[in-house]
C-alpha cells in the first residue's frame, strides 16, 4: 500500500463525484444545482491537477491534460455564474443555468477519462 | 521533454497545494459566515465577492470591506484568513526563490539554454575542448576569422572566464569532461554545421579519448589534437587523427627554418600568426656553436632542428641519466661556471629550455653577461610570465600556447594554407623576399587575414555566370568594387585548379580564372567582404569588369536601352579598364 497512491486516487475520484453531484438534476433549474458543490468541485479539481505536476510518464502527461481541461471548464462555469448573478441584467435565468451545467458536464467527461486512465494504469501494474 | 519545466512543476507542487488550500479555506469561510447588508437584513457573501475580497487581501493590498461593512463574525474570519493567506504566499514565494537559486535547477536551466543555442547554430562551427591559455588564444583568433566556436572545459572557472570575455559573437561554453562522449554530443558533435574538433586539454589521455571518440562517432569531422609526447602523437596518428600538434617539435622545426632562411621563417610567421596582431619582426639566428640548457622534450626537439641544419650543439642538463643524454655538461645552466664549461664565450646562441621559467630567465641573463652578443632563445612555460620574458628581451621566445594555437589556426583557416606553406619551403629566398614585400605592401603593420575562396556555384554564382561568356583574370577579381581603378588590399597566394589538382604558387595578375578554382588569399580583413560581394553580386561584377553602373531593374534597363540606341556592348571595351 502506498500513501501517495491513496491520496492521488482519493482526489481524482472525489473530483469526479463532486462534479457529478453538481451536474445531476434538471439542466436549467437553479434549485437543482448547488453553488457550494461547484466551489468544492473546483477546489478538488485544482488539487488533483497540482498533484499530477512533474510526472514525466506518458500516462502522467495525459492525466495532467484531462485535469487541465476539467479545471478550465469548471472555472468558465463559475465565471458564467458570477457574471449572471452580479453583472447580467437578467440574473440567473434558465439559459445561464443551462450553460453553467453543460460546462460542468464537459468537465465531468474529462474527469471520467481521468478516472478510467488511473484504473487502466493500476490494472496494468503487475505488483 | 522540457526538463526545466518538469523540474519546476514538481518542486512547485507543495507550494501550489498550500495556496489552493489557503484560498479555499478563506473563501469557504467568508461565504458561510453570516453578515448584514446595508438595510440591516441578514446577508451572506457570494463566492464572487469572497473571491474578490480574498484576492486583494492575500497580497496585503486591502480595499476595505466590500460590498457592505462586515459583521463582527465576518471580521473575525477575515483576520484569520489574512494570516493564513499571507503565510501561504510567503511560503510559496520563498520556495520559488529557493528553487531559482538551487544549483541543480541552475544547471538544468543553463544546460537547456546551451542546448538551444547549439541547436540553433546555422553557421559552421568548431568544438574546442579545453579553454586554458592555448584554448582562449585559439578561440579569440577563430572568432576574429569569423568562425563560430563551442567550448568544453572541465573547470567552471574557465567557462566563467569565457562568459566574461567580451566577444562579438556568442560562444556557448559547456562545463563538462570533454573525454566523455555525451558531453561532445551535447556540444554538437552530430550537428550538421560542425566543422571539426580541436582537443587542447592539458591531459594527453583526454585528448586521445576525444580524438578516438570523434573518429568513431563522426568520422567525417577533422580532429586536431595537442600531444605532449611522441608516444601519444603516434598513437593518435594511428587511427587517423587529422593533425597532431606537438608544440616542441613544431618549435624545433620553426627554429631550423629560421636558421635555414630567415625570410622563409618570416613568411611562415606572418601567415600563421593571429590575424590583427602586430607583424612579427624577422629574426636572424646565427650559425655556429649553440648551447642548449635542458634536454627534456623541448631540448630534444630543438636539438633535432639544429642538427638538421648542421649546427653544433653543447647540451647542459642537470639529470643526464634521466634524459638519456650522452656527453653533455652536467648542471642546470643557471650558474656561470656551468655555462663557461659549456663554452658560452665562443657560442653564438643559447637556448634556455628547462620547464622552470625562473631558471630559464636566469640562464638567459647569465649567458648574456658572459657573452653579450649571444642569440637567446627562451622557453616560456606559463602565460603569466610574458612580461618577464619581454623584459629579458629574448631574441626568440617559445610560448607553448602560441605555438599550438598558430599551428591549429593554420589548419582550420583553410586546407590550402598548409599546402602553401609546404610548397613555399621549396622555393628560393628571392621568391620568399618578393612574397614578403608584397604582403607587407597590402597589410601594413598588422598580421594579414588569410582565407580561401572557391569558385563554385553556391559560393560564386555571379562570377561563374560571367565566366561562361568572357574570361576574367585574377586582377579583375581583386579590384575594388567601389572604385575599380584601385586594387583591394589583398594578394593571391595560391590557386588550385579543379582539374588534376594543379597548383599555381603566387599566380601572376593575368592568370585567368576557371570554374572550380580554389584561391588562397591574404590581405586586410575588410577585403574579405568585398571579394565575397563581387563573387555573388552580378551588378558589382559588371561594374568591376566594364566600369559601368548598369541599371539593375528590368524597367530601368529597358528605359536606358530605349534612350541609348545602338549596341551597348561596344562600350564595354576592355582596353580602357586597365
Amino acid at each position: 500500500m502506498n500513501l501517495e497512491k491513496i491520496v492521488f486516487g482519493f482526489f481524482i475520484i472525489l473530483a469526479l463525484t463532486l462534479n457529478f453531484g453538481f451536474f445531476i438534476g434538471e439542466i436549467d433549474n437553479p434549485h437543482h444545482h448547488n453553488v457550494y458543490e461547484l466551489f468544492a468541485a473546483i477546489v478538488v479539481n485544482l488539487v488533483a491537477t497540482i498533484l499530477k505536476f512533474g510526472d514525466r510518464t506518458h500516462t502522467g502527461a495525459l492525466l495532467l491534460a484531462t485535469s487541465l481541461v476539467a479545471v478550465l471548464q469548471l472555472l468558465i462555469a463559475a465565471s458564467v455564474w458570477a457574471w449572471a448573478v452580479h453583472v447580467s441584467a437578467s440574473g440567473l435565468d434558465t439559459m445561464a443555468m443551462a450553460s453553467i451545467v453543460s460546462l460542468a458536464g464537459g468537465a465531468m467527461l474529462a474527469n471520467v477519462i481521468s478516472v478510467v486512465l488511473v484504473i487502466v494504469d493500476t490494472a496494468t501494474l503487475r505488483r | 521533454m522540457d526538463k526545466v519545466l518538469f523540474l519546476f512543476l514538481r518542486r512547485m507542487r507543495t507550494p501550489l497545494l498550500v495556496l489552493v488550500a489557503a484560498y479555499s479555506i478563506a473563501i469557504g469561510g467568508l461565504v458561510l459566515v453570516p453578515g448584514l447588508d446595508d438595510q440591516g437584513q441578514p446577508w451572506r457573501m457570494s463566492f464572487f465577492h469572497a473571491f474578490y475580497f480574498v484576492t486583494y487581501t492575500a497580497p496585503t493590498i486591502g480595499f476595505g470591506e466590500i460590498p457592505y461593512a462586515f459583521s463582527e463574525a465576518q471580521r473575525m474570519w477575515a483576520s484569520v484568513s489574512i494570516y493564513l493567506l499571507v503565510i501561504a504566499w510567503l511560503y510559496a514565494i520563498g520556495r520559488v526563490l529557493g528553487l531559482l537559486g538551487d544549483p541543480a535547477f541552475k544547471l538544468a536551466v543553463s544546460r537547456q539554454a546551451l542546448n538551444r543555442s547549439i541547436r540553433r547554430m546555422h553557421d559552421p562551427f568548431f568544438i574546442v575542448c579545453g579553454y586554458g591559455d592555448t584554448g582562449s588564444l585559439l578561440v579569440a583568433a577563430l572568432l576574429r576569422r569569423r568562425k563560430r566556436v563551442v567550448v568544453i572545459d572541465i573547470k567552471q572557472d574557465r567557462i566563467n572566464d569565457l562568459l566574461l570575455s567580451d566577444t562579438d559573437t556568442h560562444v556557448p561554453g559547456l562545463c563538462a569532461d570533454a573525454s566523455d562522449s555525451a558531453s561532445l554530443k551535447t556540444a554538437g558533435l552530430g550537428h550538421p554545421a560542425c566543422q571539426g574538433v580541436v582537443a587542447l586539454t592539458d591531459d594527453d589521455n583526454a585528448n586521445l579519448t576525444i580524438a578516438i571518440t570523434v573518429k568513431l562517432l563522426n568520422p567525417r569531422l577533422p580532429v586536431l589534437c595537442r600531444a605532449a609526447t611522441r608516444d601519444t602523437e603516434r598513437n593518435m596518428e594511428s587511427f587517423g587523427t587529422d593533425q597532431v600538434i606537438n608544440p616542441f617539435a613544431t618549435f624545433g622545426d620553426r627554429l631550423a627554418l629560421a636558421l635555414h632562411s630567415p625570410v622563409h621563417h618570416l613568411l611562415h610567421q606572418w601567415l600563421s600568426s593571429v590575424p590583427g596582431s602586430d607583424l612579427p619582426m624577422p629574426i636572424y639566428p646565427p650559425a655556429g656553436r649553440w648551447v642548449l640548457c635542458g634536454f627534456g622534450r623541448f631540448g630534444k626537439a630543438v636539438q633535432a632542428g639544429l642538427s638538421q641544419e648542421g649546427v653544433e650543439t653543447v647540451i647542459v642538463e642537470a639529470d643526464p641519466e634521466g634524459t638519456d643524454c650522452h656527453g653533455c655538461v652536467h648542471g642546470r645552466g643557471t650558474e656561470a661556471d656551468t655555462l663557461q664549461e659549456a663554452g658560452i664565450t665562443n657560442a653564438v646562441g643559447i637556448v634556455a629550455g628547462t620547464d622552470h621559467d625562473a631558471n630559464n630567465l636566469s640562464i638567459l641573463v647569465t649567458a648574456r653577461q658572459l657573452q653579450p652578443e649571444v642569440f637567446t632563445v627562451g622557453r616560456q612555460n606559463r602565460d603569466q610570465h610574458s612580461d618577464l620574458f619581454r623584459a629579458a628581451r629574448t631574441d626568440l621566445t617559445m610560448r607553448h600556447s602560441e605555438v599550438i594555437a598558430e599551428a591549429i589556426l593554420a589548419h582550420l583557416t583553410s586546407t590550402l594554407l598548409p599546402q602553401f606553406l609546404q610548397q613555399a619551403r621549396a622555393q628560393d629566398e628571392a621568391w620568399a623576399n618578393e612574397v614578403v614585400s608584397r604582403i607587407s605592401a597590402v597589410t601594413g603593420e598588422r598580421v594579414p587575414a588569410v582565407w580561401s575562396v572557391a569558385l563554385e556555384p553556391d559560393t560564386a554564382p555571379a562570377l561563374l555566370e560571367r565566366l561562361a561568356t568572357a574570361p576574367i583574370t585574377l586582377d579583375d577579381l581583386l579590384r575594388d568594387p567601389r572604385q575599380r581603378d584601385q586594387q583591394i588590399p589583398c594578394i593571391a597566394l595560391l590557386v588550385q585548379r579543379d582539374d588534376g589538382g594543379k597548383r599555381l604558387l603566387t599566380p601572376p595578375g593575368d592568370t585567368s580564372l576557371k570554374p572550380g578554382d580554389q584561391l588562397l588569399l591574404a590581405g586586410q580583413g575588410r577585403s574579405v567582404a568585398r571579394i565575397h560581394r563581387v563573387l555573388r553580386d552580378s551588378h558589382a561584377l559588371d561594374y568591376l569588369l566594364t566600369g559601368q553602373d548598369r541599371p539593375q531593374g528590368w524597367i530601368c534597363r529597358g528605359l536606358v536601352g530605349a534612350l541609348r540606341p545602338g549596341p551597348r556592348h561596344t562600350e564595354t571595351d576592355r582596353g580602357d579598364t586597365t
